[in-house]
């Protein structure tokens, strides 16, 4: 600063009166523009809270006499939305499952509906990227216990599995053979033919009798050459896929206790779209049949 | 120090009303008005040509057709901001190149920095649009209320039928020209004759008319209203000119030692005087009201115009012409011993002007070169985390990648996606019969694909192997690859 300081008379302006380490506060009066912003702002606010909710009560707050709602707000773009989209709704409502991949428009707009579907009511089990977890199946792999083509998904998320709400779910069960069904030693044997079955290291003798054990007992359902049977829901036990897990003591606990993985019935909680939505988005992950 | 307020100047609006000694400081100065006087000569006529050109090339380019295919814009000139495409003649500039864009940035600041180093502010006084369309605003001025003289008896004078029928008649061609303006800008954005066609018949996005009343607004307001305060007040790059000059700029000055003492002669003149006779032609035609004799200063836009005045003075009175004229800081000495200053090129060609110089043509270099090498297909290539491998059941591991490709081509495109023959993985389209899918013209698709490793080979055995994607366009025969990485289930 090349400018001396003004010097200012003591008497121009008033101070507040406190002096800290011998320096003073001019006590000048606020400027007027910022007066009346001041004021302007608390006419604007009183304003405010009769025109929109604001006053807490004991039941909620005084609603505004503009009857505004943050969930009202919600609501009116939910269905603004949903209008938007009724008219391509209705058309995969009512779709043949199999034609859906034809149609680019109606391809498109299934597969992203579905995924949100997906990430909504199906990632809890099966994962957010639907890669499934222990006794929650893999839906990007070839492998499916109850089918794979579009048609099999559609009734599987309609209807569910093990499902005692809805009386057309799919519906198998697995005894649990540690309850008088076999004793230790052949459990161990027909263990070891299991894994002799998918390719991995098994005790020969033990496999030999288990043939034996597996012809009497698992035939029925998982089928001579153990490849199951997709009508039971029964595990293909020679591929490289496992629900549970295929080394030797998880193929025991399953032989033991067996299984019982449930899954509930959407049909009563998604529209008709949704569940063909949520089928295209399923099929196309890679696996879809 | 100790700090205490009472010897701090007083504050804005502290004064009392009885303090008669010191008047508050104003922050607002009411603008001088300025009326330039008309003036002939060479950098004028040179000026009104460059304002018909730059004017010409910002009305007209957007009407210049340039054919590029069934499927896209054929405008020469367009911004497509819809579909994220710039279009310019041959090039087409995609949003993920937009590093174009970024070094022809770089190459107009060395650019100005070349130019101001050597002929000092020469943007501001000859090609930047504040000065061609304040030019533009000043000439329709001088044909409806005349010159200088006139101009200030009309400003001067009462709010009479007469003022009012010039100044309605000046502001509404003020208005015409603002609107033709943003009217222009808007061409840039969409194709020029339909958007033409839509905006006489009501049709056009109301962006469109919002963006030429802003246009129109600004371009009156700046023009024709605020004019030098825009340079003075408003623009940065006065006040960073100064770091970009040094003695040996060219910029336009006042031969003190010629001039001085300045004074109109007269008959009894006992002491020499001066070439200058204080006629104050440099003044009146300078359009942001200065006096270029008190040297180079902040609001100078070096537009010429003082050295067309004065050399018309000069030859009027029989001396010779640069008495004002472009100078070189560094010659005056010189000067004032009778040498005659140097030569242009060898104020122009300095270390500093050539370092600018390289240093341009190397960016231009490299963007044309990028602009060359740069492929008409291209692909991104994203693995998918969640998870990073399948395992199928007989045991082969799967990698999956949204690839997204782009066709720059104007026609639709069939793209053959491959893994390098040595990798030992085989490649899959979801979706896909065949390891090929159909780009549409001038377009981006996602296309997932699947990667498998055989069982216990390898790349399913180990955590990461790299490896490279090739996409390769069926017709073009061009061929472009990106790596990636498999992930496999680690042992």
């Amino acid at each position: 600063m090349s400018k001396k300081p003004t010097e200012v008379k003591d008497d121009e302006v008033e101070t507040t009166g406190h002096v800290w380490d011998g320096i003073e506060e001019y006590n000048n009066p606020l400027p007027r523009w910022w007066l009346w912003t001041l004021y302007a702002t608390i006419i604007w606010a009183i304003g405010y809270t009769i025109a929109y909710p604001a006053w807490p009560m004991i039941n909620g707050a005084t609603p505004g006499v503009l009857g505004w709602s943050s969930r009202g707000d919600v609501a009116a773009e939910i269905v603004a939305v949903d209008e938007a989209n009724a008219e391509i709704e209705s058309r995969l409502a009512a779709a043949d499952l199999t034609a859906i991949s034809d149609d680019t428009e109606l391809n498109t707009y299934a597969i992203n509906a579905g995924a949100a579907i997906f990430q909504t009511w199906c990632a809890q089990c099966h994962g957010s990227g639907a890669a499934g977890a222990k006794g929650y199946p893999n839906l990007l792999d070839d492998d499916w216990l109850w089918g794979g083509d579009i048609q099999s998904i559609h009734y599987t998320i309609s209807h569910g599995v093990r499902n005692e709400d809805d009386e057309d779910a799919r519906f198998s069960e697995m005894p649990a053979f540690g309850d008088d069904f076999l004793e230790p030693e052949q459990i161990d044997q027909v263990v070891h033919y299991v894994l002799k079955l998918s390719g991995q290291e098994s005790d020969a003798v033990k496999a030999g009798a288990g043939a034996e054990v597996f012809a009497e007992n698992c035939i029925s359902c998982h089928a001579e050459d153990g490849k199951g049977d997709r009508d039971q829901g029964a595990p293909n036990l020679t591929d490289a896929i496992w629900l549970y897990g295929g080394d030797e003591e998880t193929i025991r606990e399953t032989v033991t206790l067996a299984r019982y993985g449930v899954m509930p019935e959407w049909a009563t909680r998604l529209s008709e779209s949704d569940i063909n939505a949520v089928a295209t988005y399923i099929h196309q992950l890679g696996g879809g049949e | 120090m100790a700090c205490n307020t009472a010897v701090l100047p007083a504050r804005i609006g502290a004064n009392s009303v009885n303090n008669t000694e010191e008047k508050a400081p104003q922050l607002y100065a009411a603008r001088e008005p300025i009326f330039p006087r008309d003036v002939k000569g060479k950098f004028r006529t040179f000026k009104w040509a460059l304002l018909i050109v730059s004017l010409g090339i910002y009305y007209l380019s957007p009407w210049i057709r340039w054919d590029r295919g069934p499927n896209l814009p054929d405008q020469a000139i367009l911004i497509d901001l819809a579909g994220r495409r710039f279009y310019f003649f041959m090039i087409e500039i995609w949003p993920h190149e937009f590093y174009f864009i970024a070094g022809l940035l770089i190459m107009a600041g060395l650019g100005l920095f070349l130019f101001t180093s050597a002929l000092g502010r020469v943007w501001c006084g000859y090609t930047c649009p504040q000065t061609i369309w304040t030019d533009l605003f000043i000439l329709t001025e001088r044909w409806i209320e005349g010159d200088r003289n006139a101009r200030v008896r009309l400003w001067k004078s009462k709010w009479d039928l007469k003022k009012w029928r010039l100044r309605l008649f000046k502001w509404f061609v003020w208005l015409l020209i603002g609107v033709g303006t943003g009217g222009a800008w808007v061409f840039y954005f969409a194709d020029a004759p339909t958007l033409a066609v839509d905006l006489v018949t009501l049709n056009a996005p109301a962006v469109a008319y919002i963006t030429i009343a802003v246009a129109t607004v600004t371009t009156v307001l700046f023009g024709g209203f605020a004019r030098e305060q825009i340079c003075i007040y408003m623009c940065p790059w006065p006040r960073i000119q100064a770091a970009m000059m040094d003695e040996e700029t060219l910029t336009v000055g006042y031969r003190e030692w010629r001039g001085e003492p300045r004074g109109k002669p007269r008959k009894n003149d006992t002491e020499e005087k001066g070439d200058c006779i204080d006629c104050m032609a440099c003044v009146n035609v300078c359009p942001t009201g200065i006096d270029i004799r008190e040297g180079q200063q902040l609001e100078c836009i070096t537009c010429a115009l003082c050295i067309d005045a004065c050399d018309e003075i000069m030859e009027r009175i029989g001396k010779p012409r640069g008495l004002i004229d472009y100078l070189a800081l560094s010659d005056e000495p010189a000067e004032r011993e009778g040498v005659p200053p140097r030569a242009i090129w060898q104020h122009a060609l300095r270390p500093r002007t050539i370092m600018y110089t390289v240093l341009w043509a190397v960016v231009g270099l490299g963007l044309v070169v990028a602009l060359f090498i740069r492929p008409d297909i291209d692909m991104t290539v994203s693995p998918i985390r969640n998870p990073t491998f399948v395992t199928l059941s007989d045991g082969t591991i799967r990698n999956t990648y949204d690839v997204r490709l782009r066709n720059k081509h104007g026609d639709d495109r069939a793209f053959d996606i491959s893994v390098g023959a040595d990798s030992g993985l085989t490649l899959l389209l979801e979706g896909q019969e065949v390891n090929s899918v159909v780009v549409p013209a001038n377009e981006t698709l996602l296309q997932r694909v699947y990667v498998t490793a055989p069982k216990g080979s390898a790349p399913a055995t180990s955590d990461r192997t790299e490896f490279r994607l090739w996409v390769e366009d069926e017709i073009g025969d061009e061929r472009v690859n990106t790596d990636t990485v498999f992930n496999g289930r680690e042992k």
